[in-house]
């Protein structure tokens, strides 16, 4: 992975940005930047401040709370946007399972990024709606 | 009896830096001043790396004032002065300012040359110049992993190997048609640009760098690129196109000759005693197309790694650069480290967006001298300096750090000052280290001190405080003057202080 080009491909193939047209995702695949994690490396950290929205392209991620395993995220998932949206200092640790590709959009520039693409907006909203659904049937 | 023009002949070292660029001059004076063994090999005839090139129009982003404290020689005036190496005597200290003619604040680039040279010179830094490194082997040892070097002069051995050559690959994406533009790496004399109408693939630093130096030459300039452009005063920080370079924003938002385009090169095409270049918008995808006489690709530079990813180092991003832990070792191949720009690899927490500044000399020198400082712990047993501090200096200690430490100015949110405190040791200075190396390794009590930026022109301190192994962020407020050493802060330091250090704030 590493040119504009091939990020633009990834981000085609998942459902965040299923509705993109290609010189689109150009110039998101432009505004987010990529970023490795090693297996093991904290992505997200629980109460700090200055965080940022990731989304998988490769590897697998772990949420922890207090240091206990509650998810997992796979490629195409994304994490870190809740508490950007509520501007919260994030609840859990991401922790990279296996290495791990992500883009990364810093937190100050996802609002703007959302209100100029507001169909990567919908399925966000989609997405979230999903999780708490799920959230809500375990909890019975 | 060793040719002294040509030191460190083909064989085993303990460690062998490649590069003689900034990067790789500061890890050799750092080697050299704890006296690890080890051999610099540079491809190039002599020092600067980058410099002995680049940036075309004579002068370089990064300034020094050599008038903003009398002495050139202290580490306070480091923060002042972002282009010397960081030498271990004081006349090795602020060299840059030595090297400048008094006409501007950015040293050109042969002044800035002289100076490394300098450093080179009364350092007595010995390097192999002319000497290329073609391919690596790594084999697994029972001492550990070694790696074999295959170079222009013959074959080395080392067990540490520190690559610092740079960013310097030239790269093109690519776009059809590609082949009709030159890269910014072949740009020529900039009169030879008169009266062309000029398109610049990019929008980054090197593409208003182009843009500004040929504003007096060019008939038209159009620069395009994906995603809009954004300058260091929007984002605060070093993020986005340098306040040197805003004078094409200026003539783009007055219709003067310059235009900026977000659209991504569909094709480029040679017609008739032109070029054509076809744009696609990517704010809503409508075709635009020009015609040029000149198209140059200011698409960014990749990291030089030659074989190491085949070796199992991951990269990542346009400019290819090793993924790194924070203290700058590749994260998947332990025992091969970075220096120099390479090190912008390891980008710490990044709040608020904001990486550490180890694309640039004022950066990565720390960079340079803590990655030897831990090798020098880690793997030849040489301890690193933690002095005892009185309870009754510690909150000094620690405001007048966040106020001063140019590691910190430098490098914010990456670098913290680190103090630590236990039963057995008392109260001692840990000096400087990564951050996320403090939040990532358990250890006794301790607070780290970093300056920090949120994007939106704040700068504070942030107090990291390890109880009992859990790690809390106080951040402090910011100060109009960035003055934190008054009593406000003392109180709030002083209390923070207490949590790890009982007594701290009334000793």
């Amino acid at each position: 992975m590493a040119t504009r080009d091939e990020i633009a491909d990834a981000l085609a193939g998942m459902t965040l940005f299923a509705d993109l047209a290609a010189p689109q995702l150009q110039g998101v695949a432009g505004r987010f930047e990529e970023a490795f994690f090693a297996e093991g490396a904290r992505v997200l950290r629980q109460g700090l401040s200055g965080s940022a929205f990731y989304v998988i392209l490769d590897g697998d991620a772990a949420i922890l709370v207090d240091g206990e395993q509650r998810a997992t995220l796979g490629r195409g998932e994304f994490f870190g946007e809740v508490s950007i949206l509520l501007g919260e200092l994030p609840t859990a640790d991401v922790v990279a399972v296996r290495p791990m590709r992500c883009v990364v959009l810093p937190g100050a520039a996802v609002e703007g990024f959302l209100i100029e693409h507001p169909k990567v907006m919908y399925r966000m909203l989609q997405a979230q709606s999903r999780r708490l659904r799920n959230a809500n049937r375990a909890r019975g | 009896m060793a040719d002294p023009e040509r030191p460190f002949p083909p064989g085993s070292y303990p460690v062998i830096v490649i590069g003689s660029g900034p990067g790789g001059l500061q890890v050799a004076h750092e080697l050299d001043q704890r006296g690890i063994g080890h051999a610099v090999l540079s491809a190039d005839p002599g020092p600067g790396g980058m410099f002995r090139r680049w940036p075309f129009f004579q002068r370089l982003l990064s300034w020094t004032k050599p008038y903003a404290t009398p002495d050139q020689g202290s580490r306070g005036f480091e923060r002042w002065d972002w282009n010397s190496l960081l030498g271990g005597k004081p006349e090795l200290r602020g060299l840059q300012t030595q090297f400048m003619d008094g006409s501007s604040d950015f040293p050109s680039r042969p002044e800035m040359e002289a100076s490394l040279t300098a450093f080179a010179d009364r350092a007595g830094l010995n390097v192999r110049y002319g000497c290329r490194w073609e391919s690596t082997a790594h084999e697994q040892a029972a001492a550990g992993t070694r790696f074999r070097l295959t170079t222009s002069d013959g074959e080395y051995e080392c067990e540490h190997l520190i690559v610092a050559v740079g960013i310097a690959e030239p790269f093109s994406p690519p776009t059809p048609g590609i082949e009709h533009a030159v890269h910014y790496a072949d740009t020529r004399a900039a009169e030879s640009y008169a009266g062309r109408r000029l398109f610049i693939i990019g929008k980054q630093n090197s593409g208003f760098e182009l843009a500004s130096g040929l504003l007096q030459w060019a008939s038209r300039i159009t620069l395009a690129s994906p995603s809009p452009a954004k300058t260091s005063i929007e984002t605060h920080s070093l993020v986005g196109v340098r306040a040197r370079y805003v004078q094409p924003f200026e003539d783009s938002a007055l219709g003067g000759g310059v235009d900026i385009l977000s659209a991504s090169v569909a094709q480029i095409s040679r017609i008739e005693g032109a070029l054509r270049v076809d744009l696609k918008r990517t704010d809503n995808g409508m075709p635009v197309s020009l015609e040029a006489d000149e198209v140059i690709a200011a698409t960014g530079f990749t990291c030089p790694l030659l074989d190491l990813p085949a070796l199992g180092v991951a990269t990542f991003g346009q400019s290819k650069l090793p993924a790194q832990t924070a203290y700058w070792e590749s994260a998947t191949v332990p025992g091969i480290y970075f220096a120099g720009t390479i090190t912008s690899g390891a980008s710490g927490l990044k709040k608020h967006g904001i990486p550490s500044y180890s694309g640039a000399v004022q950066g990565h020198r720390y960079n340079g001298r803590l990655l030897v400082e831990r090798l020098a712990e880690q793997r030849f047993g040489i301890a690193r300096p933690r002095p005892p501090i009185a309870l009754g200096d510690l909150a000094t200690h620690v405001l007048a750090e966040a106020t001063n430490a140019p590691e910190l100015w430098h490098q914010k949110a990456y670098l913290a000052r680190v103090v630590s405190v236990s039963a057995d040791d008392g109260i001692r200075d840990e000096g400087a280290m990564p951050l996320t190396h403090f939040l990532d390794v358990d250890g006794p009590n301790a607070v780290a001190v970093t300056i920090e930026a949120d994007g939106q022109g704040a700068i504070y301190p942030v107090a990291y405080v390890r109880r009992d192994g859990k790690v809390d962020e106080h951040t402090l407020e910011p100060h109009p003057l960035h003055d934190f050493e008054g009593a406000a802060y003392r109180k709030q330091v002083g209390g923070l202080l207490d949590l790890i250090a009982p007594g701290a704030s009334t000793a």
